[in-house]
Order: structure tokens, then sequence, then C-alpha cells
């Protein structure tokens, strides 16, 4: 057994050059490691929801070349040398007898130690975060809303439960209009259907759901915007729409006001359900 | 034959029961009341419905632990959905079910509470998918709810978004029974919340969240002094430095609480109201101090009245000197887990092998112990596995990685070596610090029993997995992560994989090649490759996740995972 162990070794030269370029790399904005060092939880060691943002950019800490009792012990991002990385990690470190000096920062490990996210941010803070332990930062966030589309949650009066619909996948106050409709009229059928008594089967007509923009339909959309306004959605320009839209709501026509209090901007009916 | 099985209740029994021949296997189909799906993957929800027709329980698992650290990205699976609607159009006597690291969505929740018009207890543990939305559709329509025990779960939602779901409960009397929310992010309706328990007579398990202060947590104890099981929230005062007011009510609260037998919540604990719970510490058998960051001088005063207390999770801020007036007082320990304040590998470490000695020493009825560490020394483990040969499950995390003895300089293999070698119960393992292949040549030779292992930054070659795959029967599932295990010792396993739940590998040694040639090998084996980058089209296997299943390959793998 000493000597496979020792027989490891002759090997240990070849992973630090790896190691080396690798770190080298490096490669990932300031900026996003700033926004990983803003959040409370660990960069490495978020709980899975965040994870996939995190791997993307790893903190990373400075490598000195001379440094080799500990090889950067980045997160799995370089699938490449990801398998040498996991055997030098055993291979290099600790040869037998001598005690570990801890580098002063070693790059966090994803997942290590192994706790639960909402474990994570104990250390101080607990009391007066502004974020829960079981929630993502916002800078978390941003990054997933970056890249996969731009999701907003979307409620429509009437169903309990909303739904999200990605911005990006529409050029054009039409298409999102023609989406609303599909993804709601099944639900609010099946909605009015409840309300319904046991005894009455009625046919299966989809009433469509049309004038979301223009007022003339039974239902209007609106959205609430980055300051927190509800707004008539169709007012401002597509583009700008996208950038500040933050949920939209499906609201009945007749629970709007008559009058609004600024241009584009809506009310509500305080009876409303 | 077919009345005896209405009694046989552990599954492994049945199982067993379903093999002598057809009319066996017939009437155990016919008469299983509780199915549990260890690997949701391993079977398709048609299946499982159409075999075990009369099923009232449901225990389903998902994501392989190792998602719980971030090792799994986002949308690999689990999804509750193509279950929950097998089931509304198959099972209408569904009364439970019990779902662990699954995505369940609130259109499930409806689904299910619009689905089982009998539908009495729902335990969600470390789901995610699902927001307040979907809890106040469940709170409504479910008539006749008896247990809602949310743990450990993920909830994604903004401010604005929470709906008040504890509103929603039947304005009758309810049946409820148990009712936990600790993990939920949101603040609840207080009042619609005191109502609620006001009209629960049945009530025993109650488990706020931290938004509860330790007023409100009074008024409700009062509402409910039957209660068995109580979490008790922030336990503090919003009033900084103010509260005593509420000191003196709190303790007759309590005096008051006769049943009660658990404690957990203490989510930002101000000490000054620790003695409250002294009137109920010496019925107390589970005491979840995990949150709570108080030191020795403030553990022990509690502690000291705790003699019947068999499970006992609690902050490594009590140093060894707490974990010293543990062991002196917990004669009847079974369970001890400690957690880190800090879980970075360069915190400081505020227990160590001090402690484990002492509570090894105090403890001698131990069956399970989780414990994290900066530093251990073998002796300290080995005295453990002499002292508590009760150990049934032994996990020991020492932080810093790769780090040997610290008096002796040591990999830590005689150590854990000792653990497997004595205790002769031990079937979950989990392993840490300095490791040779010398360790799993340990494991591999008295680990027999063992049934899951844990692995990380361990072993030195093929060698050390090898050892374990050969030499433990038992296994049903292994998880690795960073250790230098390679395909030869992948392929070393095939005689085994069968017999497994579940082998995942991450960050090892493993390539294309060396997966392929399982997968072909072992057909209802499926074996997933998962890449954290798509773009990456390389030999070597970031992440392995295999697992044997009826029903083959999984329909709805995402395009970051490829299976063989």
């Amino acid at each position: 057994m000493e000597e496979e162990f020792r027989g490891g070794r002759p090997q240990l030269f070849d992973f630090i050059t790896n190691g080396r370029d690798w770190s080298d790399k490096g490669g990932y904005g300031a900026a996003e490691e700033k926004s990983l060092e803003l959040r409370l939880g660990l960069p490495g060691g978020e709980d899975w929801s965040a994870v996939q943002e995190k791997r993307e950019h790893p903190a990373e800490s400075a490598v000195s070349p001379g440094h080799i009792a500990k090889i950067p012990k980045s997160t799995n991002m370089s699938a490449s040398s990801g398998a040498k990385r996991g055997c030098s990690d055993a291979v290099d470190s600790k040869p037998e007898g001598t005690l570990a000096d801890k580098p002063t920062a070693a790059a966090p490990v994803v997942g290590w130690p192994p706790i639960r996210s909402f474990r994570k941010n104990l250390a101080g803070t607990a009391k007066a975060s502004a974020e829960s332990p079981n929630r993502r930062s916002e800078a978390e966030k941003k990054l997933e809303n970056d890249r996969k589309g731009l999701f907003v949650k979307i409620n429509m009066d009437g169903i309990p439960i909303g739904r999200k619909v990605d911005l990006k996948a529409y050029d054009s106050y039409e298409k999102l209009s023609l989406a609303v409709d599909e993804l709601f009229r099944g639900l609010l059928m099946a909605a009015q259907m409840d309300l319904l008594a046991a005894t009455t089967h009625s046919t299966k007509e989809t009433h469509v759901i049309s004038g979301l923009l223009d007022r003339s339909g039974e239902y209007t959309l609106v959205y609430e915007d980055d300051e927190g306004d509800k707004m008539l959605v169709g007012d401002v320009p597509w583009d700008m729409f996208v950038s500040t839209a933050k949920r939209l709501r499906v609201l009945k026509s007749s629970d709007l006001c008559a009058s609004p209090l600024s241009p584009g901007e809506i009310g509500r009916r305080t009876n409303d359900s | 034959m077919p009345e005896s099985e209405t009694f046989l209740t552990s599954r492994r029994d049945r199982n067993a029961v379903s093999l002598v021949c057809r009319s066996w296997y017939r009437a155990e189909a016919q008469t299983r009341r509780e199915l549990f799906i260890g690997n949701c993957y391993a079977v398709s929800p048609r299946r499982a419905i159409d075999r075990f027709r009369c099923v009232r329980s449901l225990v389903l698992k998902g994501k392989p632990r190792f998602a719980d650290f971030g090792l799994v990205p986002i949308g690999w699976g689990a999804h509750f959905s193509p279950w929950a609607s097998a089931m509304a159009a198959g099972y209408s006597w569904l009364e439970k079910i019990c779902l662990k690291r699954m995505s369940v969505t609130d259109d499930d929740l409806s689904l299910l509470a619009l689905s089982f018009p009998f539908f009495k207890g729902l335990t969600l543990i470390c789901c995610d998918g699902f927001s307040t939305a979907g809890l106040a559709v469940f709170a409504e329509k479910c008539r006749h709810l008896r247990l809602l025990d949310l743990i450990e779960d993920y909830f994604e939602e903004e401010e604005y978004e929470v709906v008040d779901w504890i509103s929603k409960f039947p304005e009758t009397t309810t049946s409820l029974e148990t009712l936990g929310f600790d993990c939920l992010p949101s603040a609840v309706n207080f009042e619609a919340l005191e109502a609620l328990i006001a009209r629960s007579p049945a009530l025993r398990q109650l488990r706020v969240n931290h938004h509860v202060t330790v007023d409100q947590l009074r008024r409700l104890m009062v509402r409910a002094p039957q209660l068995t099981h109580l979490g008790t929230g922030s336990f503090r005062s919003p009033e900084e430095g103010e509260g005593m007011e509420h000191e003196a009510p709190l303790v007759s609260a309590f005096a008051a609480s006769r049943s009660l037998v658990s404690l957990s919540g203490f989510r930002e604990v101000a000490s000054q109201f620790l003695p409250a719970i002294y009137p109920v510490c010496s019925n107390i058998t589970f005491l979840n101090f995990s949150f709570a960051e108080i030191t020795a001088e403030e553990l022990k005063p509690v502690i000291r009245h705790c003699h019947n207390l068999q499970n006992f999770w609690v902050l490594d801020t009590v140093r060894d000197e707490g974990l010293q007036a543990v062991a002196a007082t917990c004669k009847d320990l079974r369970e001890l887990r400690v957690f880190p304040l800090d879980a970075t590998e360069e915190s400081e470490g505020f227990v160590s092998d001090v402690g484990l000695t002492a509570i090894s020493e105090g403890c001698r009825k131990l069956q399970s112990i989780l414990y994290f560490c900066q530093q251990m020394t073998n002796k300290a483990v080995l005295t453990m596995s002499k002292n508590c040969q009760e150990l049934v499950v032994f996990r020991l995390c020492i932080m810093a990685r790769h780090l040997p003895d610290h008096h002796t300089g040591e990999p830590m293999d005689e150590g854990f070596g000792a653990i497997v070698m004595n205790c002769k119960k031990l079937t979950r393992l989990a392993v840490s610090g300095l490791l040779t292949d010398k360790a799993f040549g340990y494991i591999g030779k008295y680990g027999k029993s063992i049934r899951t292992l844990s692995v990380a930054f361990a072993g030195n070659s093929d060698m050390g997995l090898r050892y374990v795959l050969e030499g433990c029967p038992k296994l049903q599932k292994l998880e690795i992560r960073d250790s230098p295990f390679g395909d030869p010792a992948l392929l070393s396993g095939i005689h085994h994989y069968y017999n497994m739940r579940f082998l995942w590998m991450s960050s090892c040694k493993l390539s294309h090649r060396g997966c392929e040639d399982v997968a072909q090998r072992l057909p209802r084996l499926v074996v997933e490759v998962i890449r954290d980058r798509p773009e990456a089209e390389d030999e070597a296997v970031e992440k392995l996740y295999m697992y044997r299943s009826l029903v083959g390959r999984r329909n709805d793998a995402p395009p970051f995972v490829k299976i063989l």
C-alpha cells in the first residue's frame, strides 16, 4: 500500500503544471467575482439552485507558482482538467508524515463542506438578513435571467396559481397576447367549471381570451414596472417594456379604474376580488 | 397466506414474500399499503400503480443526495408531476405522500388536493419548485388534512408574490395533527395562525419559522398546551435588549406544556429566554439547537436537566466543553449532530477530538453521529469505535481537505479502520481527512454491513474503490467526489451494480469509454453523464450518476445529461 502511494508521486509534477495552466486562464470578470463576494453565503457552497451561476464564475484565489502543497481547488468548471484535478488533489497533498499547512486562501470548492445552504449563512448575520437562507441572491437571479431568458411571473384573476412567461421569447405585444391566451385559456375554463355544481356538465367550449391590449375584452393585460408602478401593457415600445416589466397580471377589465392616475398608469377599484 | 400478508409491514419482508410464487406475488401486490420508491427513476409511475393497486401511502425520493450541496445542476429532473398525474388517475384511496428531493410544482399541489378525497398527510423534504400559492390551494382544498410538514424545502418567491396560505385552511375545526413550516422564508399571517391553532384540537406537532417572535410563540403555546413537538421559531424578541416582560409568561407557557418531548427552532435565540425551557428539559428526547449560536456556558444549565435526551443537534459554538457537558448528563443519547457555525475550511475549529472522545466516554448507547470539525485524531476515532458499540451511522467531516491526524501527522486510515472493525452494526459511513487506499482496504474487509458510503477527497488509486466494491456485499448507495478512481475501478463493480440503488462519482478519473463499457454490459443500469458546461465535449467525465431501473432511460433528461 505504501508503495502504491509513493508510486503515485511522479505524477505529482505533471498535475502541478496542468493546474497552473488552468488557473492562469482564469478569465472570469472581476465584476462577477465581486458580485459573488457580496453575498452572504459562501461562493462555493450555496444550494443547488444557485450553483449553475457560481460554477460559471468561481471565486479564485491568487496562485503562487511556488506553492506546491495545495493546488488551487476550484470548482468543476474546466472539464478537461477536472478529472485530473481530482486526482492531483489526492496525490499531491500532504505526503505521509507531514502536517498540513493550510494555504492562506484556497479557492472554495462547490459543495464542500457538505452543508445544506440554509445552514451556511449562520456566521454572524442570521438576524438582520434581507436575504433569507432559502432564497437566491439578486446577483444570482440576474445571472440566470441574462442567460436563460426573461421569465416574469404572470397571474390571472380567478386563478390562484400563477405562471411564468419568457418575455425574450416574443418580439411583439401581439405575440405576447396570444401566448397569454394559450396559457390561461384552459385554466380559466377549469376554474370556472369548478364553480359550477357537479351535476351540470357544460360542453367544452373554450373562450378565447382576446382584447387584452385594447381594453375591448373581458380581461386586460397589465404589468408592474421596476419602479413598482402598474401600467397598461402596450403603451411603451416593446424593448422598453421587456427591460422594465417585473411581473404581469391579467385583470378583469371591469376592475380597472375609469381614469388612470397618470398616463399609462392604472388603478384598480377597491372592491376587486 | 394472503391474510398474513396484510400484517407484514416491512417492505423488505414484503419484497421477499413476493418472490415466492405468482399467487403470493399477486396477493402481496394487492395488500401493500405503503409504497417506498427510493429512486423515482427506477420505476415508472404507471408500472408502480399497475402492480400495487391499493396503496394508501407513498414515499418517493428523487435527486441524489449530493444535490443538497450544489453538485447537481438545476433542471436535472425528479419531477413529481408525472407521478401526480398517474396517481390522480389511478389511486383514489391515497392518503399520505412523502417526497424527498423532488421538484414539486404548485400545480402538483393543486392536483393532489383535488384528486384525493381522503388525503391526510403531505411531507416534503428538500423539495423545490413550489410556492405559497400552491400551499394556499392545498390548504383550502384538502378538507381532511392531518399533516403538512415542510422540511428543509427551497422557496423561490419574491416578497410581493407571497400568498397568505395560513388563512386558507378550513374555517371549521380542523383535523390537523402536524403543521411544520420552519423552513419557510416568508412570514405567515400570525392572527390567522393563532386562530388556526385554536381550532385544531388534535394538533400535536407545530414547527414555526424564524419570523415568529418569542411572544407570538407564547401565545401559540397557550392555545395548544397539548403539543408534543414544538419548533420555536426565532426565540427572541424584536425589541433589542428588552423583552424581559416576556420571560415569566414564557416560563409559564412551557411549564403548562406537559407533553413536550421535542424542541427545535431557536433560530435567532436570545439566550435570556433559554431558562424558559427548563420545565420541559427532563421530558424532552429530541433537542435541536443546530441554529442556536450559544456558548458552552449557555448550554450547560440547559443540558444539565436533559437526562432523557436521545437526539441532540447542536452548533459547534458550544465547543468541546459543551460536548463534555452533554456527555456528563445525556446517558441515553442515541444520536448526536454537531454542525459548524462557519462551514469553511479556514474557520476556527470549535470542536475537536476532545469533544468526540468525551461523547464516546459518556454516551455509550450512541447509535448515530454526524460531526463537523477542523481537525481530528485517529486515537479519538478509535476510542469511539471501542466505546460506542451500538453505532449504526458514523459520519465524520473533517472540513479541511486531506488533513491528517493533527497529533501524529498520519493519515486517518487507522481511525476509520477501527470504526468498521469494531462497530459491527455499522450501516452508514462518511469518511474525510487524509485517507489512503489502506482505509478503503479496511472498509472492504470489515464493512460487511455497510449500505451507504460517502467518500470525498480520499484514496490514492483505483485500488481504493476496488476494495469497497469487491468487499462490501450490502453496499446500496455509494457517493464519491474528488477522488482518484478511474475506469478500471468502475469496472470492478460490474458484479454488484444491480444490487445497488445508485452510484455517484464526480471529479474522479472516469472517462466516457469506461462509462460506456459499463452501460453496455449492464443494460438495466441507467448511466448518466452530467456535464457542468454544455459545450464541453471531453473524454473525461465530470459527473457520473448511475442507477438500476426497470424502465430504461428516462425521457425527461435535460441537455446537459447524456444517458449512455
